[in-house]
């Protein structure tokens, strides 16, 4: 995207100069934002309208501005972002630009540099020979690179909201709290994975323990089954309980069969030493050890399993990547080419992938903790919704509704 | 009563082509043209104005044209400032002249183009003014800071009627006739949000410029060939003088572009 501001003065209103120029920007195919707009309050009163132009290319863009003149648009020059270099590796100069996780761009000589990828909470390091900004994480920052700061010569342009009335996103941070029906927000999202399924998106499930222990795993092997998920986010424990109750029928030593616990905590050890003795998830699999059960599905469904590991976690079970800074980084490889995000059940590791993902994800958030799905919500504020719910029922459903548009292998 | 600046024609000619209308090859014949403008000169003398003459100059065919010297509301005039280098010359002559008859001039910035009267008509007040071909949207801007009136800016598109005088005219009523077809659809439903009467004009009739009339109250001085809107103008109580004007619209312009109002209107606005 390539973009100038303009700024349009004069009886601008009266004699449709303004919404002339905004469908002009239309019509050829680029974007408006309105910065500014003063409207003339006596008759004789001037108006006044700053208008951020942006096309795909910058040709568009040079033939649309100078359209735009004709009509009066004056073009405001743009400042350049002010650099500085890394004092170490590792540490951004001070008061360095923090990024959201908007389309970003940054402006350096005649340029408008996006900045690539489209990340939350990173600095923005200029190469100037190359002419590329990146958004770049503490760990990733070399000393002496020169790193954007201040706010000078950075445009965010943020995701507009969907308008189309049949879109399930179509509202702005959407939360359907717990004595809400669901139902239909169930049976939409079901259509949503369908168009999202026939137009090659990629799905990631972000999985937390209570799928397992509330007896959803079921649910959730068969939107696997379906070909509903394309990639599955958990830690450690999600894959132990999961395999746990593959093997021993219970989870943390609970059925979800039964009223009372028969087994005790041991089951959920021994289950992490058989998955270790055989070599990992996959290799279990593949010697018929594990053979139900949310990652055996995964692994017959060849679904990206990408697994990270915390502080209290028992094992790991192989595969589990334990450096945080390199799960971080495994994470959001993983995350971007995906196109449709559910978060379930599981708070920290939820609120990690959402401060990762790009704007242009949608999102759903289902946890039984209100707090816990407006704040996972909050990171895709137009393209998110929530519901506060028990997460086996909200599996239940959504596998039933899709029972009917399973997808041939 | 109203006064009026008129050129004699005596170095008028097609000398250059800067409108579509305009063809050296077929010229413009001098004694009849002088004979058009005399009896122009003569018409406008016996209605209630009072018609000023400014010098002729030798090189400048378009001096003739008086609408474009510039606009003139209360005692300012706003000089114009052509598009055209060929008629950039005729700028001083019109401004020392009417300076030297105490009115102040205001100077638009040389970068805006604007051509007077002939882009800035008044309806009520309403300063209606065109743009693209001649006269730049931005002048119009200026023009509304100088007067601080609010100002309809219209798109012309169709370059035969390339400034608004030769699409549009207002009337004291609070009417206007006009030819739609010379502006862009905004610029159309601009001048229909503020013309509550809108008379249009047949595209024969605004290819004989019938668009480009002298309004002085209830008389309407216009080129002969539109007898549709003479009748249109007549059912409304005004009286139709009706002048042969062929030599002139060879340079595409008639009896508007041959006239300035001195003033066009009186002070405006609040500032």
């Amino acid at each position: 995207m390539f973009s100038e501001t303009i700024e349009l003065r004069g009886h601008i209103i009266d004699s449709l100069i303004l919404p002339k120029v905004l469908d002009q920007i239309l019509t050829h195919g680029a974007n408006f934002k309105i910065a500014e707009i003063k409207i003339g309050q006596k008759r004789a009163d001037q108006s006044f309208a700053r208008i951020e132009v942006s096309a795909e290319t910058s040709e568009a863009l040079d033939g649309l501005i100078l359209r735009l003149r004709q009509h009066g648009a004056e073009v405001v020059e743009r400042a350049n972002a002010q650099l500085a270099g890394a004092p170490a590796d590792g540490v951004c100069p001070r008061d360095f630009y923090v990024t959201t996780n908007q389309q970003t761009f940054v402006r350096f000589g005649d340029q408008e540099i996006e900045v690539r990828p489209a990340m939350m909470n990173s600095a923005i390091a200029l190469d100037r020979k190359k002419s590329s900004a990146r958004a770049v994480k503490f760990f990733d920052v070399n000393k002496g690179e020169e790193i954007v700061v201040g706010h000078q010569g950075v445009r965010v342009v943020p995701v507009q909201r969907s308008t189309s009335h049949t879109d399930l996103f179509q509202f702005i941070n959407t939360i359907v709290d717990a004595d809400e029906p669901k139902s239909a927000i169930i049976r939409e999202l079901g259509q949503e994975l369908r168009r999202a399924r026939a137009a090659k998106g990629k799905i990631a499930i972000v999985a937390g323990p209570p799928i397992v222990q509330t007896g959803a795993g079921q649910h959730l092997v068969r939107l696997i089954e379906s070909r509903y998920v394309d990639r599955l986010f958990a830690g450690n424990p999600f894959a132990a309980y999961d395999v746990e109750r593959a093997l021993y029928g219970t989870s943390s030593g609970m059925s979800p069969d039964l009223a009372f616990a028969r087994a005790g905590h041991e089951n959920h050890l021994r289950a992490i030493n058989t998955i270790r003795e055989a070599g990992g998830i996959s290799a279990a699999v593949h010697q018929k050890i594990l053979t139900q059960g949310v990652m055996h599905a995964c692994v017959r469904r060849n679904v990206d399993i990408v697994l990270t590991g915390a502080i209290r976690d028992e094992g790991p079970i192989p595969g589990v990547t334990t450096d945080v800074i390199e799960a971080q980084k495994v994470m959001r490889t993983k995350l971007a080419d995906v196109t449709h995000v559910m978060l379930l059940a599981t708070v920290q590791h939820s609120l990690a992938v959402a401060s990762m993902l790009a704007p242009t994800v949608k999102t759903v958030c289902v946890d039984i903790d209100p707090s816990a799905v407006e704040r996972a919500v909050e990171h895709q504020p137009l393209q998110s919704i929530g519901l506060v719910t028990d997460v086996e029922p909200f599996l239940r459903e959504l596998a039933d509704y899709l029972r009917e548009s399973r997808v041939s292998e | 009563m109203r006064e009026l600046l008129l050129c004699p024609p005596n170095y008028y000619g097609i000398e250059y082509e800067i409108n579509p209308w305009m063809s050296r090859a077929r010229g413009a014949e001098a004694a009849l043209a002088q004979k058009q403008w005399e009896q122009l000169h003569a018409r406008l003398s016996k209605l209630d104005c009072k018609v000023h003459l400014i010098t002729p100059q030798p090189g400048l065919p378009d001096m003739v044209f008086t609408a474009n010297a510039g606009l003139t509301v209360g005692r300012k005039f706003i000089p114009s400032n052509f598009r055209h280098k060929e008629r950039a010359g005729e700028q001083p002559f019109f401004a020392k002249w009417m300076e030297k008859r105490g009115y102040e001039v205001r100077w638009l910035s040389e970068n805006l183009y604007f051509e007077g009267e002939g882009d800035a008509l008044f309806g009520g007040d309403v300063l209606f003014c065109g743009y693209k071909f001649r006269s730049d949207i931005q002048s119009h801007r200026a023009v509304a800071d100088v007067l601080g009136c609010l100002v309809i800016s219209a798109e012309l598109v169709d370059p035969r009627f390339y400034h608004l005088d030769t699409c549009f005219c207002p009337l004291p009523d609070g009417a206007a006739f006009w030819f739609p077809l010379a502006f862009d659809d905004y610029g159309q439903r601009a001048i229909r949000e503020h013309v509550a009467d809108l008379i249009d004009v047949s595209p024969e009739e605004a290819m004989h410029f019938s668009c480009n009339a002298v309004v002085l109250e209830r008389d309407i001085v216009l080129p002969e060939g539109a007898p549709q809107l003479v009748t249109k103008l007549q059912d409304r109580g005004y009286r139709c003088h009706e002048l042969p004007m062929s030599e002139f619209i060879k340079a595409g312009g008639a009896c508007k572009c041959l006239t300035m109002f001195m003033p066009q209107r009186e002070e405006t606005g609040d500032r």
